[in-house]
């Protein structure tokens, strides 16, 4: 099989999730969508180490992984602010820097 | 065909599949669930391409971990957190379409006309550090600690963070005692709050009590369900009660 077509189903993975950001007004499913293009960056870091016979391209994805997880809990613990005063996660209604 | 092209074909549509029900799907609890799904297929394409430590990591931590964390924050926000398709910005969608295609095409065209050599593997690899998970131990710990212990910092500071903004100040006092008491017996619930209905339909937390009259009360519902669109079908219900 050839091996660019893991490349090329990250690359539609990515754009689906770059699509979703773009379209969605819910925080939290543009949140996913953050976190689809992530997975898909993993999915062309893990397919290149393994054309190139390396490990390096797995601990690189295990590192985005772990960032992937410290992000999550700071970006949910904004959205959950967010929706304490305002009751609404919509990204339209967050358009003011306080209150 | 061999097994690697049947795994990659399958879980990748798959893949595909989650994301774009994700991205279609007006609630965001399916969303929830479709991604989990989409990166349960990525899991899969990890085992088949020789990675299975990572395959494990993705579906502990993204499935089990990031996944459930979203569902705990939607219950949080509400599970009406439904979308609205309505554009507050003109020609926003088709824009972001037209974007996204010429995006993709642009990536898969540069992708798939670059020649591909033959993947190497990682048998050999592995076995020049006598096994993959020691070699991915002796990179972890060796070749890139610092990188491993500067995110260690970082996964301490997103847990303080976490804590300093989801801590929430008590606005009013604490009610004491004797308030409690003046309440239950002088307020204006002095019974108790109805259950929630137990209906020969339906029988749950989203279902509201049946009154006399026949209509819904809404004090039967826990506050999260008390919004617009929560309940299940009133109508239905109501009907059913008439």
């Amino acid at each position: 099989m050839n091996p660019n077509n893991y490349l090329i189903l990250a690359a539609i993975l990515f754009t689906i999730g770059a699509y979703g950001v773009l379209v969605r007004r819910n925080a939290i499913i543009v949140f996913m969508s953050v976190e689809l293009m992530l997975n898909a960056a993993n999915l062309a870091f893990v397919a290149a180490a393994r054309n190139t016979g390396t490990l390096d391209g797995l601990v690189v994805a295990f590192f985005v992984m772990v960032v992937a997880a410290a992000e999550v809990v700071v970006g949910l613990a904004i959205i959950v602010t967010i929706f304490r005063t305002r009751r609404s996660a919509s990204i339209d209604e967050a358009s003011l820097m306080k209150y | 065909m061999n097994g690697e092209s049947v795994v990659f074909w399958v879980s990748g549509t798959f893949a595909v599949v989650g994301a774009l029900g994700m991205v279609a799907s007006k609630k965001a609890v399916h969303s929830a669930l479709w991604v989990a799904f989409a990166m349960i297929n990525i899991a899969v394409l990890y085992f088949s391409l020789e990675a299975p430590f990572l395959g494990v990591t993705q579906i502990i931590v993204y499935t089990g971990a990031v996944m459930m964390l979203f569902l705990f924050v939607l219950m949080i926000v509400g599970v009406d957190a439904s979308d609205s398709f309505l554009e507050t910005i003109k020609g926003q969608r088709l824009l972001a379409a037209m974007f996204a295609f010429a995006f993709g095409g642009l990536l898969v065209a540069s992708i798939a006309t670059t020649l591909a050599s033959p993947s190497a593997g990682l048998a050999i690899t592995n076995a020049g550090y006598g096994g993959h998970l020691q070699g991915l131990a002796r990179l972890i710990f060796g070749t890139y600690l610092f990188s491993f212990e500067a995110l260690s910092a970082l996964l301490i500071t997103a847990a303080v963070g976490a804590m300093v903004l989801a801590h929430n100040e008590r606005w009013t006092p604490r009610k004491t005692q004797d308030q409690l008491q003046r309440e239950r017996t002088m307020g204006n619930h002095v019974t108790p709050l109805p259950a929630p209905g137990v209906l020969a339909r339906s029988n749950s937390v989203d279902t509201p009590a049946l009154l006399p009259d026949g209509s819904t009360s809404m004090e039967s519902l826990p506050n999260a369900f008390r919004g617009e669109g929560q309940v299940s079908k009133p109508e239905s219900i109501e009907e059913a009660g008439k």
